[in-house]
């Protein structure tokens, strides 16, 4: 009470800065790291040497940045996909069951096989695999979508229960109808299934000898580069954020929010899907357990961060991306997780300074 | 300034109170003195600050600075506890009554007293009493969810009296009133005064001001611009202009126009409210081209579903015709495309999305169609453009079209929904409490609006709880109460009295 100086905030009345938003999170992934120096100096580490070990793992080597890039493609994928949905504050956390459906899907193309492995195009089988990957997790986000719509289903609760269903789907068809030889895993795709990637071409340049950098990026490039134009320059952009900021002034305005929120649930399980086929064809090669090391759910913390933008959850996914890849090399193991829940937490608060500005103010004598 | 009032007739004294909220001086120095016996209107617009100075006096708020006398003797107030126990009794706009308990429950709920037998006969007794003393009919045994808002308003009124209350703050309390109501209330505050009792009369409603207070002080944007004058020495425009900051008219430009043919056609429609209780009963109306229908009745008997029924946001039985054909139970789509506007009652929550800029907010009903889109691709500098003719025409104070809609006075949002509906050239205009909580100076710009359209030959349907707004821009009046049409006059026929009485249900028109 009888501080000299206390804090006061203050709602914002104007807009803040452009630039703040991407200070704020810049800063708060800073602090995140100089709290885990902290923690890593309490536990007897040595932060420095920890974070040049990081920073090694991640960026040093061709080998090493192209296996962020890897980790970042699924990630990457998912984030756009929850971007969106959460953009019509549809708040789809199935991108994990989107991701194994789609994977089903996809890999039914070489394994059942739909068509002649040997004889068909590589490039006609990926592009129906794609297809199929992303018709499969449309049809997964069709279903909370539509519960949703209909009958007012918690999507919350929908899309966490569904990630279940989807894990087991899988797995009861790779335990049994397409089990190589009994173990938990489908036999390996043909080649005409995989991804083409950077290692392919060590023939024409030695340099791409082990880069296992695959098609994939590309399909999250490009979907990124779409979705910013969807979302800032059409009628469906408009809608959606319409809906997302005040849904009854969107049935107000006849906008179908029903029809909306079906059609935007399954674009995001499509985008799920899509990491899902790019994962199997670009990465496993094959249909197995744990093909997801939570994408789905770290996905949902990529799109957050990048503050459901596009184009900025092409660095946030790639920023992730390094700390999966440099985390694997970090004991004790923990020490990822720690970072990416500190950065998750800091930059959610961090909202505030957006909405509100804080000053020091001298306390007045008059005040009784 | 009057300093003449000896020292022992004073009840309440404000000196330079200071209170800053996030952003604005709420208040900025602001002196008030209240005498004893007195009716003292404290009469500014919405977010002048009355009710942040009363909120302080009644202990709710505390200064950043200044000093609070009562009976000469300073006081400090850390909760409304200490404000009750110098006497001092706030009614707010929004009651605190428990819906299940009794008026006499009520009156009791976190008194020390009964301590533990409840002999409620006898306290029954007492509660009816007091009412009776100030006039104020009231059942003590009946539960608050059985009593009109009036009724509950008495409740509150009864609440403070017994708890000795000497200084009472009405808070906007004609607000909620029937015409009868308002006069009965009126009654009350005069017997009150006449005991003793002090009065804070907490208004923006000029004739109220003019009727029943003694006294009065207005505030504009948190400061004092009149401080206690008496009201025998003042004209309503003057008030106004102290109000406003400016002169403002009170003459609309309505000129003879006759109607015609039929736009908008109700046929037996029956609609339940959100709780799925009767809330329309068998309405039928008509409104042609060129007039404006007004729908008089207290908050809550209908108006709202009326208004969502015609407009294709609620489902209905029976029919709703727009240039004959029927729309009922359509898309708000089909409403649309048939030429009707909507001025909805909740402007934050339905006639706006509040974070997104004055642009994307006007162009929600055309962003479909040439020149902002062509097929599937908006075109946001033809939205711009767009926007930038609107702000302009409909004189829209804000920074840049940029600016998010939630940044923007009551005013000015109302003016972007206007500019929105009426830019489209609308075949009918349904309009809800389209002046509610705005300022003169926006009342009297959005009322010419509105009778603009009639000579453009919109047809007009016109909810409105204020009665002098309907009396001066309708062409028919028809009065709802409890989801039925009870009444119907031309407004040139039409009794207040009769409009009164008819909106609380005491009478009908034979049909």
């Amino acid at each position: 009470m009888s501080l000299p100086i206390h804090l006061q905030v203050e709602k914002r009345l104007d807009e803040p800065p452009r630039w703040l938003p991407v200070a704020t999170s810049v800063g708060a992934i800073v602090l995140a790291f100089l709290i885990s120096g902290v923690i890593l100096l309490l536990i007897g580490g040595d932060p420095v040497k920890t974070f040049q070990y990081f920073y090694n793992a991640a960026f040093g080597s061709w080998g090493a940045l192209s296996d962020v890039i890897v980790k970042a493609t699924p990630l990457l994928l998912i984030g756009l996909g929850c971007g969106i949905a959460f953009r019509m504050k549809l708040w789809n956390i199935g991108a994990e069951g989107q991701f194994y459906i789609g994977a089903f899907c996809a890999s039914l193309v070489p394994l059942v096989p739909l068509m002649n492995m040997e004889t068909t195009p590589r490039a006609v089988v990926l592009l129906v695999m794609v297809l199929f990957g992303m018709i499969g997790g449309a049809l997964y986000g069709f279903i909370p979508g539509f519960l949703k719509a209909k009958f007012n289903v918690s999507e919350i609760i929908s899309t966490l229960m569904l990630n279940y269903v989807a894990v087991y789907w899988n797995n009861y068809w790779i335990y049994s109808t397409f089990s190589d030889a009994g173990f938990q895993m489908t036999p390996m795709f043909p080649k005409s299934a995989w991804l083409p990637r950077l290692a392919d071409l060590t023939q024409q340049n030695r340099a791409f000898s082990g880069i296992t950098l695959h098609l994939g990026v590309v399909f999250g490039l490009v979907a990124a580069v779409i979705l910013t134009h969807v979302i800032n320059h059409s009628r469906w952009g408009y809608e959606i954020t319409l809906i997302g900021d005040n849904p009854k002034a969107a049935e107000y305005a006849g906008i179908d929010i029903k029809r909306n929120i079906i059609l935007v649930f399954m674009l995001s399980g499509a985008l799920a899907g899509l990491a899902g086929m790019s994962e199997v064809s670009g990465v496993v090669h094959r249909l197995q357990e744990r093909i997801s090391t939570n994408y789905g759910f770290s996905g949902v913390i990529v799109a957050w961060l990048a503050k459901l933008n596009p184009l900025a959850t092409i660095l946030v996914s790639f920023l992730f991306g390094a700390l999966i890849v440099a985390g694997r090399e970090i004991q004790p193991s923990g020490l990822y997780f720690l970072i990416q829940g500190t950065i998750l937490f800091l930059v959610i608060s961090s909202d505030v300074l957006l909405r509100y500005r804080i000053r020091f103010v001298r306390t007045s004598s008059e005040a009784a | 300034m009057e300093h003449n009032i000896p020292e022992n007739q004073i009840a309440v004294e404000m000196r330079d109170i200071v209170l800053h909220f996030p952003g604005v001086v709420a208040n900025d120095h602001v002196n008030f003195t209240l005498k004893r016996g007195e009716i003292h209107a404290l009469l500014g617009e919405n977010g002048a600050g009355k009710s942040t100075l009363m909120n302080i006096l009644a202990g709710l708020y505390k200064p950043d600075s200044g000093m609070i006398l009562i009976n000469g003797e300073p006081v400090s107030f850390n909760s409304p506890r200490d404000a009750i126990a110098k006497g001092i009794g706030m009614v707010h706009q929004h009651f605190m009554l428990v819906s299940t308990l009794t008026v006499t429950e009520n009156v009791l709920l976190g008194l020390n007293e009964p301590r533990f037998l409840m002999n409620l006969p006898e306290y029954d007794r007492k509660v009816a009493e007091i009412a009776e003393s100030f006039g104020m009919k009231v059942d003590p045994t009946a539960k608050i969810w059985q009593l009109s808002v009036g009724e509950q308003q008495r409740v509150e009124i009864l609440k403070a009296l017994y708890r000795g209350a000497q200084i009472l703050i009405l808070d906007e309390p004609t607000a909620v009133l029937a015409p009868q109501e308002i006069q009965d209330l009126m009654k009350t505050m005069r017997l009150m005064v006449s005991e003793g009792k002090s009065i804070v009369f907490i208004t923006h409603k000029l004739n109220e001001v003019m009727q029943v207070a003694d006294r009065v002080t207005v505030l504009r944007k948190g400061k004092v611009t009149a401080d206690g004058i008496s009201v025998q020495d003042v004209t309503k425009e003057k008030l106004a202009e102290l109000m406003v900051g400016r002169k403002v008219l009170f003459q609309l430009n309505k000129k003879p126009h006759t109607p015609g043919k039929v736009v908008l056609e109700l046929q037996h429609v029956s609609a339940l409210n959100n709780r799925g209780l009767p809330a329309l009963k068998d309405v039928s109306l008509q409104v042609r081209e060129g007039e404006i229908l007004g729908i008089a009745g207290i908050a809550g008997n209908g108006q709202s579903e009326l208004a969502e029924v015609i407009t294709g946001l609620r489902a209905c039985e029976g029919q709703v015709l727009i240039n004959g054909k029927n729309v009922a139970n359509q898309s708000p789509k089909t409403a649309i495309k048939q030429g009707t506007a909507h001025i909805p009652e909740d402007r934050t929550g339905v006639g706006t999305a509040p974070n997104l800029a004055i642009t994307s907010n006007l162009i929600m009903k055309t962003y479909d169609s040439p020149p902002i889109s062509e097929n599937w691709h908006i075109s946001y500098s033809a939205a711009q453009e767009f926007a930038a003719n609107l702000k302009q025409q409909y004189e829209i104070q804000a920074p840049s079209v940029n600016t998010q809609v939630n940044k923007l006075s009551g005013g000015n949002l109302q003016k972007v929904i206007l500019a929105r509906e009426i830019s489209s050239e609308p075949r009918l205009i349904i309009a809800v409490q389209p002046t509610r909580g705005l300022d003169v100076g926006a009342i009297e710009a959005i009322q010419n609006l509105l009778l603009e359209q009639r000579e453009h030959n919109a047809a007009i349907l016109l909810i409105s709880e204020e009665l002098d707004e309907l009396l001066e821009l309708s062409d028919r009046i028809a009065v709802i109460f409890e989801g039925e049409l009870v009444g119907e006059f031309n407004t040139e026929e039409a009794d207040l009295n009769t409009i009164g009485l008819m909106m609380t249900g005491a009478l009908r028109s034979q049909v």
